[in-house]
């Protein structure tokens, strides 16, 4: 039995930095790689996509990541896990073998599927009530455009466990990524964990893939404090996390040597938490997480030592992200210079809203917000007194109309271009003219376990 | 007993945070630099107050769980992105600047413990010389 596997982080989102992975393959001793591609709206975006063109669907950086990391892999033995197959696993799979292909490079890879139950959401007598809200699904069925259950590490095992050296998934737990290569190179028990054991070592490995899954913000990246940020070092080279896990669970956070960033217990701690709700009761499809007995320990020179969580049993349901398309959004921005710049700002808002009214275009909320005085922190950013605002070298103003009606989004730009010649005077940096762009609602709901139905495919080998 | 003055401080001067997102809640983690701080955040940054805090702005329910084996409070704010970041017109559709935001909140501690959670070591270690402040610019 393997003593411990050691393993690297790759992306945190759909667009984020592969460059750092090289050094986890190069120097970080890794066996595995496991790269999470979407965040929860990603889905939405790669659904426009498969809109425009039905072999897409998928996060396409996996092409690119996987030219650059796949030579450097390949001679060393490191297996790759992502669920950049978003709506589309097989599409994205063979867009890899195909690129690698071209190369020269023939790896086995595997294709994770089955995530997807937007068919079952949309049957007229299904119950898919919102899981915080409790509203009906009713409400939104007609204009639901994906569903997906979060699978968990299971199919991953499988395709590891027959040779795989890429597995490409669609939507899985973030986290069963990391689990999956654990379960794989440690022989720990999944399906048929039952003790209290089985479960606290599936709980040591679910906290490793969430601590994990956003590459350099569990390395020191995105370090929310005032002055303290500064004294990390050299986050332009930053080294994504790698954990060695042992085969009782106890692992290790930790880094490439001779990279940026930094790995102690505030950073991990920060990342622990980050979109965990209840820390006592974090879901996945493997194993329930309470953290209240997780121990981190700092080691110094970028060693975490992560211990004490505590596992139960997964419940008999599965988490399902849907997404319903829910009105039309379109912005402009401008900018309006001394003197006088905050009254001329609202005259300009006030001037908008008469058009809106007088031409009788149908909306639910004209939002506005003021970049550099109040968009990052609301009325929680204490904002100057209209004299002081006037006396400013210049005032931006975001404008942001939700529409039901496209036509109406489409339009909004075109009311402001006349106030150039014919409005306040010291503008500047108009943008927004054509800016109309679909907004979808997320609708996060259960479905049990049985109905949902993971598919394992290896594809067959391109050479 | 402490007698010393009760001053009020921004949670900044004490804690560091991270927020994120889930559908239409953000979570925050609040995090003390050391025990003598945790005491006081435990304290003074409750589920209510936190509450009240954003209420000008996003007055949705708050529930909250402290941590005291990683020396943290989690937070997590309802409602607070318009129906979810997919649908929200802010600038900040996800939240992400909002950790920011709950480092504004304002505390009363006694001056005595302050200084106290000031001078105490960090648990975390750090690479380099670290002064109270101001911080080296890199």
């Amino acid at each position: 039995m393997t003593q411990s596997i050691r393993i690297g982080s790759g992306l945190g989102f759909y667009g984020d930095n592969w460059e750092p992975v090289v050094a986890s393959i190069e120097r970080g001793q890794v066996q595995f790689i496991a790269s999470d591609h979407l965040a929860e709206l990603t889905l939405a975006i790669l659904q426009k996509d498969r809109q425009r063109d039905l072999t897409l669907g998928y996060a396409r950086d996996v092409v690119p990541m996987l030219l650059r990391l796949w030579p450097l892999m390949q001679p060393r033995g490191v297996r790759f896990v992502c669920n950049a197959g978003g709506l589309n696993p097989m599409g994205a799979a063979q867009a890899v073998q195909t690129a690698l292909a071209a190369k020269g490079w023939h790896p086995r890879i595997a294709v994770v599927s089955g995530d997807d139950v937007l068919p079952l959401l949309q049957a007229s007598d299904a119950r898919f009530d919102h899981l915080m809200n409790g509203v009906d699904v009713t409400n939104v069925r007609e204009r639901l455009v994906f569903g997906n259950a979060y699978l968990g590490a299971q199919p991953i095992v499988d395709a590891l466990d027959q040779g795989a050296d890429i597995v490409i998934t669609g939507r899985v737990a973030d986290a069963a990524l990391f689990l999956g290569p654990l379960v794989h190179g440690l022989g720990w028990k999944l399906a048929d964990a039952a003790t209290e054991e089985d479960f606290n070592r599936l709980a040591q490995g679910l906290t490793v893939g969430h601590l994990l899954e956003c590459s350099g913000q569990g390395s020191g990246g995105n370090f929310g404090s005032q002055g303290d940020w500064q004294n990390i070092p050299d986050l332009a080279h930053i080294g994504y996390p790698i954990a060695e896990v042992f085969a009782d669970g106890t692992a290790v956070i930790t880094k490439a040597p001779d990279t940026g960033g930094l790995i102690n217990f505030d950073t991990v701690r920060q990342q622990l938490l980050y979109e965990v709700h209840n820390p006592h009761a974090y879901f996945s499809p493997d194993v329930v997480l309470d953290m209240g007995q997780i121990q981190l320990t700092d080691e110094g020179q970028h060693r975490v030592r992560l211990t004490g969580a505590q596992g139960h049993a997964p419940t008999g349901q599965l988490k399902v992200v849907a997404g319903f398309r829910d009105g039309f959004k379109a912005e402009i921005s401008w900018g309006f210079s001394w003197p006088d710049a905050w009254d001329k700002v609202h005259a300009a808002e006030a001037m908008i809203r008469s058009q809106l009214q007088e031409r009788k275009m149908p909306f639910d909320e004209l939002f506005v917000e003021y970049p550099g005085l109040n968009s990052a922190h609301g009325p929680l950013a204490p904002l100057p007194p209209a004299n002081e605002l006037n006396e400013r070298a210049e005032i931006w103003v975001r404008m942001v109309l939700r529409t039901p009606v496209r036509a109406v989004a489409d339009g909004f730009g075109r009311l402001f271009p006349w106030m150039a010649l014919s409005g306040p005077a010291y503008t500047c940096g108009f943008q927004g003219l054509n800016n109309t762009s679909e907004l979808l609602g997320i609708w996060p709901t259960l479905i049990p376990r049985d109905r949902v139905q993971a598919r394992l495919e290896m594809l067959e080998p391109s050479a | 007993m402490n007698t010393t003055p009760l001053i009020k401080i921004p949670l900044t001067r004490i804690a560091h945070a991270r927020s994120g997102d889930k559908a239409d809640w953000v979570d925050f983690g609040l995090f003390a630099w050391n025990e003598a701080g945790y005491r006081i955040l435990e304290r003074e940054v409750t589920a209510a107050k936190v509450q009240a805090h954003f209420a000008p702005w996003l007055p949705g329910q708050v529930d909250a769980w402290p941590l005291p084996n990683i020396l943290a409070l989690k937070f997590v704010l309802h409602g607070a992105l318009q129906g979810g970041g997919a649908r929200n017109l802010r600038l900040d559709n996800l939240g992400k600047a909002m950790g920011a935001a709950l480092l504004r909140m304002e505390i009363e501690v006694n001056a005595d413990e302050l200084e106290h959670a000031l001078k105490s070591p960090r648990r975390g270690w750090w690479p380099g010389p670290l002064n109270d402040s101001p911080s080296p610019v890199i």
